[in-house]
């Protein structure tokens, strides 16, 4: 099994020839803030700002605000989008294992089963632990 | 990846198999009734594992060089197991009465335990990474196990947001190191650093590991999350952050400073040398302050992750030997006194404060006697064992000369010597107060007391031979 991310730096030239490979991504980055910053900065300078008590309030259809947009939320909800997450990250490491299934070895197939394993003794676990049931 | 990378990694393999098997256990039969069961048994798998890697010898390698199995991990995977085991123990009364003792805890515990062991057995800045967020991972979930509690989900998440930010500046320093040596691999970067003069980026990358790292042994400047963590953790919980993870980082330091940087040793020991003179000192003067033992303790693992530093920054062989020693020493210490801070209560509550204990000799003359004894100990007072660690990693940092680093050593454990005699004073010398009530120990703790107390008188004689151990387990590291 080779090792992508060992890439041998065997003299300096070579360090800069990695370095410069990373260029587009510092690009990219400084490109990004940059713009992030000038559409911020422009809605600060060019936008027109008339506030009253009406467009500060919290938008409800019909009547007035009358309690904060910022209530607290159910624990659960938490919970739930915590949980989630398991599958989620399956879901990350199965799909590019799934496309290049053909070309996998042994090693490589059997390691994503004990994966599953031990997600799936996490799942039973939080199922047993009543963590999936509202009430 | 072949059969062989399994079976030197097959301690930890082991330990992930029966804390998986234990949850599932625990919770399709008694759930937190079977908490107890779970305690011993884990224990119990921490010493066997633990005897089980002290019979192994040799020097291998897994998983294409990134796991690593040699005399130095070993010594530490025996130290963190045999430490959890005894916190386990002597905690579990405490947990029973407190209405603490959930099932998830001892296997929780497990799962830090093989985060540690990881760490220790790191040979690449991936596996460092693994097994450092496992424990820590851990370590979050343990501080708030009293979740209805204020203090202890305070203590938690103020451990997680300062931890999380530890790990960004260690991944940003490991970025940097890769992007300056190419490899992520302890050894490539090594002979990287061979090469020639070290490229300025590398250093950044190795300042911002080292900074990731001095967080988790909590050292000065990044050690604020510990008094409070300390002290709003339960306490068998804060005997156990006082134990196994400061081991396992402190052995993480030594394997990166050593075994990646190791041929530039003047750039990381000026660094470890600052961390460690600015532990010893705040460790020792803030501390003063502290009425609350649980915060004391906190003060004084910060001042003696110092003097363990002090080894590390000497940059050799005898330094880290001084540093294991250190360490293993320390530990049992540290079981010893916390054993007796589980059993402090007064009507039935438990209780910190170090006033409580004026004249506690009376009451309870034995106890009294074995908490002396590992105070002298802790303070580094003659004969006990404690003053033979300072004293190891004092003569390493002679060798190395750093005698500056020494003397500086000598006058801040002469600061600290105040505040570890105060409560020797108290207990014998102070006024009569309405103290905390006589007996109350379970035997667990009563053994784990007057077992580290024994250690700290009876050790003097040769050190139970773990001189010669780490001395041999420092020589795998440092060539």
């Amino acid at each position: 099994m080779s090792r992508r991310w060992s890439l041998e730096a065997e003299k300096e030239p070579d360090v800069d020839h990695l370095l410069r490979e990373y260029l587009p991504i510092l690009i990219f980055l400084v490109i990004a803030v940059a713009l992030g910053l000038v559409l911020v900065l422009a809605a600060v300078v060019l936008a027109v700002r008339n506030p009253d008590p009406e467009k500060l309030s919290a938008y409800e259809c019909g009547f007035n605000a009358f309690d904060d947009a910022r209530m607290k939320f159910d624990v659960r909800f938490y919970l739930v989008s915590i949980l989630f997450i398991i599958f989620d990250l399956e879901v990350a490491f199965l799909f590019p294992w799934a496309v290049a299934f053909s070309g996998l070895s042994l090693v490589a197939f059997w390691s994503m089963m004990i994966f599953l394993a031990v997600l799936t003794v996490g799942f039973a676990y939080e199922w047993k632990k009543g963590a999936l049931e509202w009430e | 990846m072949n059969p062989g990378d399994l079976s030197t990694a097959l301690p930890e393999v082991l330990i992930s198999v029966y804390a998986m098997a234990a949850l599932l256990f625990g919770v399709y039969t008694g759930k937190d009734r079977t908490a107890g069961l779970l305690t011993w048994t884990t224990a119990a798998v921490f010493v066997l594992v633990a005897i089980w890697i002290g019979t192994i010898s040799g020097h291998r390698t897994a998983f294409d060089g990134l796991f690593i199995d040699d005399g130095f991990a070993r010594f530490a995977k025996v130290t963190v197991l045999l430490s959890a085991a005894a916190v386990l123990v002597i905690g579990h009364d405490y947990m029973n009465r407190r209405g603490l003792m959930r099932f998830e805890y001892p296997i929780v515990i497990a799962l830090a335990v093989i985060g540690m062991m990881v760490m220790v057995s790191a040979n690449d800045l991936m596996s460092l990474y693994m097994g450092l967020e496992l424990q820590s991972l851990s370590l979050y979930i343990v501080a708030s196990i009293r979740r209805g509690d204020a203090k202890s989900t305070e203590a938690g998440l103020k451990y997680f947001i300062l931890g999380a930010l530890s790990s960004g500046l260690l991944l940003y320093g490991a970025s940097l190191t890769y992007g300056f040596a190419g490899t992520t691999s302890f050894s490539g970067i090594l002979s990287t650093v061979q090469q020639g003069a070290m490229p300025i980026g590398l250093l950044f990358g190795l300042v911002f590991l080292l900074s990731g790292l001095a967080f988790k042994v909590s050292a000065v400047p990044f050690h604020m999350w510990t008094p409070d963590v300390y002290e709003g953790a339960p306490t068998p919980v804060t005997a156990f952050f006082a134990t196994a993870p400061k081991v396992a980082a402190m052995a993480l330091i030594a394997r990166l400073a050593e075994g990646a940087f190791g041929s530039a040793p003047k750039d990381w020991g000026q660094v470890l040398a600052l961390l460690s003179v600015a532990s010893m000192f705040w460790g020792a003067i803030a501390a003063i302050g502290q009425r609350d033992i649980k915060r004391l303790m906190a003060y004084s693992s910060i001042t003696h992750m110092g003097f363990a530093l002090m080894g590390l920054a000497a940059g050799t062989a005898g330094g880290v030997q001084a540093m294991l020693i250190y360490m293993a020493i320390y530990v049992t210490m540290n079981v010893g006194t916390f054993a007796f801070i589980l059993s402090m209560q007064k009507d039935g509550e438990p209780v910190t404060d170090i006033d409580s204990l004026r004249m506690y000799s009376r009451r309870e003359p034995l106890k009294a006697l074995a908490l002396l004894v590992l105070m002298f100990s802790l303070a580094g007072v003659p004969p006990m064992v404690g003053f033979f660690a300072k004293f190891y990693v004092l003569k390493a940092a002679v060798d190395a000369h750093m005698a500056w680093l020494a003397i500086l050593g000598v006058i801040a454990s002469v600061i600290g010597a105040f505040y570890y005699l105060r409560i020797v004073f108290y207990m014998y010398f102070g006024e009569e107060r309405e103290g905390i009530d006589a007996g109350g120990m379970s035997a667990g703790a009563w053994v784990g007391l007057m077992g580290s107390a024994a250690i700290m008188l009876l050790g003097v004689v040769n050190l139970f031979g773990i001189g010669s151990l780490a001395q041999a387990a420092a020589a795998t590291l440092v060539h």
